[in-house]
């Protein structure tokens, strides 16, 4: 039990630190990469519950595909860190408003935990836990059996958003050439090509 | 004290045991897959390859490693010098941590964890970070245009390979890897396999994982002749050797996803007895052979395919197919209620 809870400040730790590292490090491909470090510590964190499931979804989305996306946009734009930092105390009243905020409601859900215990059991009532079943089965009995209707359209929101994301950014650009692949796998020689014979002396 | 032994530090020196007893055979098979790739090659283009090293250039994979172990690392002076050396690391360290879950045989699995399949996504999700650092902190044009390509390559065929797994783990009913071996149990043999019944999904993963495994004719991240080896090129001695040795490492690795999702990993072609005689990691064996010359095959046949090629495979074709066998497949698999328990 020990090494486990050994474990568990090790990785709390590393986290905590690498998520102070992201919003104080200098250069933002290292944030990204301290980003990362956090995620991992994050799935680590997951294991240590129990919930290899969601250990590796964390991975597989936010590592695997969210954190590629920062990176590569990070790479590719030249952000002057210097520049960014000049509107600091501007917008730290902002900042700071939206961190108490998030502090407040932490410590909301936290206190309603050891104030009222019976909430959480009412809360677990909702999805009772299946004796004997993976984790995966867990969640999808949850998610996909017992709560589908909502799972279909928290599906609908993003699909939207999605939508909405194309629709604001694809512009038509009228000129551009473009590779038509049905086009060229149904030319013909015939289209192409026109057989001559050109008496000598007089050209086409 | 004598608990503290029993419960931590034994189970630790036999899991390292293990693990030593994975890589060593692991690297062995990395250094002769090269050879085993410039022979193929070489008979296929009607040459002799190596033959000098050794019988049969049987030493040349050491003769390579030497080599390479005794040139100089060169960093590059604008480079960033710890992600530059930690990006091999990364690379290298990515292609081995993923065998922790890999079944070789019946019960021959180092952790035989429920989410094994969604842990070596993960893990293959995780290859691009190696080629992207190192495209970066290279600090140079051709490596950075190089790990752009890649990063955007390997993340396109990471979304067909995510809906080939599914369909598989539909039908097999589990995410462990062993559960998907033995789900492909039938009396059909090696007909019962998965690659008979969802033979299309077999096709694009195999494509998938040669985008994946930046193989050609997918290798634009290297591309020598418009990149001058992408993001390899400033690299030199170990730190370009810990490179080749996770790509190759990873060919093997994706062979044996393959072979454990389609076809039938350690399980024999027939329920034959002399078939039965032959240990199940021996089939694994040949069976990820059998695909390993398939990529050399392949690299020795076809030319490489442009980028603008490459991204509408991947997005325009292998995703939107791949997304209708999902729903194919679990429609089927609802309407004759023949969903695995």
């Amino acid at each position: 039990m020990i090494i486990a809870t050994l474990a568990f400040y090790l990785f709390a730790a590393l986290t905590v630190a690498s998520a102070f590292m992201v919003i104080s490090a200098k250069n933002p491909v290292h944030a990204v990469l301290f980003l990362i470090l956090a995620f991992f510590n994050s799935a680590a964190l997951f294991v240590l519950l129990g919930a290899e499931f969601l250990a590796m979804i964390l991975i597989v989305v936010y590592v695997g595909a969210v954190a590629v996306l920062f990176l590569f946009v990070v790479m590719m734009l030249d952000i002057n860190f210097a520049e960014l930092r000049q509107g600091f105390l501007q917008y730290l009243p902002i900042g700071g408003l939206i961190g108490i905020i998030l502090l407040i409601e932490l410590i909301l859900v936290v206190s309603g935990w050891v104030l009222t215990p019976d909430a959480l059991q009412l809360a677990a009532q909702n999805a009772p836990i299946i004796p004997g079943a993976t984790n995966t089965e867990q969640l999808g009995q949850v998610i996909y059996t017992q709560y589908a209707y909502l799972f279909q359209i928290s599906g609908m929101i993003l699909l939207v958003a999605m939508i909405g994301a194309i629709v604001l950014t694809h512009r038509q650009r009228p000129g551009v050439k473009k590779q038509v692949i049905a086009d060229q796998v149904y030319r013909r020689p015939e289209d192409a090509m026109a057989i001559r014979k050109v008496e000598p002396g007089q050209g086409v | 004290m004598a608990d503290f032994w029993d419960i931590y530090a034994l189970p630790t020196i036999i899991i390292v045991g293990y693990i030593l007893a994975i890589v060593l055979p692991l690297l062995v098979a990395v250094a002769y897959l090269t050879l085993y790739e410039r022979k193929v090659m070489a008979l296929m283009q009607l040459r002799k390859g190596p033959n000098v090293v050794g019988p049969f250039g049987l030493l040349q994979p050491l003769a390579d490693g030497a080599k390479l172990f005794f040139k100089e690392t060169v960093v590059p002076s604008g480079a960033n010098k710890v992600l530059f050396l930690l990006a091999p690391m990364m690379t290298f360290i990515l292609s081995l941590i993923a065998w922790a879950v890999i079944p070789f045989d019946d019960d021959m699995v180092l952790s035989n964890i429920n989410v094994g399949a969604l842990y070596l996504f993960a893990i293959s999700s995780l290859g691009v970070y190696g080629i992207i650092v190192a495209g970066w902190a290279s600090n140079s044009r051709y490596p950075f245009l190089g790990a752009l390509r890649s990063a955007a390559q390997m993340v396109s065929y990471e979304v067909s390979i995510g809906f080939v797994i599914v369909t598989v783990l539909l039908c097999a009913g589990t995410l462990n890897l062993s559960g998907i071996v033995l789900s492909q149990k039938g009396d059909l043999g090696m007909f019962s396999w998965w690659f008979v019944p969802l033979f299309p999904m077999f096709i694009i993963f195999f494509i998938s994982i040669l985008a994946e495994t930046n193989r050609h004719p997918f290798d634009l991240p290297e591309a020598e002749a418009e990149l001058v080896a992408g993001y390899q090129t400033e690299y030199s001695s170990m730190a370009f050797a810990l490179f080749f040795l996770g790509e190759y490492a990873n060919m093997i690795l994706m062979s044996a996803i393959c072979t454990i999702l389609f076809l039938g990993g350690w399980l024999p072609p027939a329920d034959w007895a002399i078939f039965t005689w032959i240990p199940g990691v021996v089939w694994f064996g040949i069976k990820i052979a059998i695909l390993l010359f398939v990529f050399i095959w392949v690299r020795a046949t076809l030319p490489r395919y442009r980028y603008d090629q490459l991204m509408r495979l991947g997005w325009k074709v292998f995703l939107p197919f791949s997304l209708l066998w999902v729903v194919l497949t679990a429609g089927f698999l609802v309407y004759f209620d023949k969903i695995p328990a």
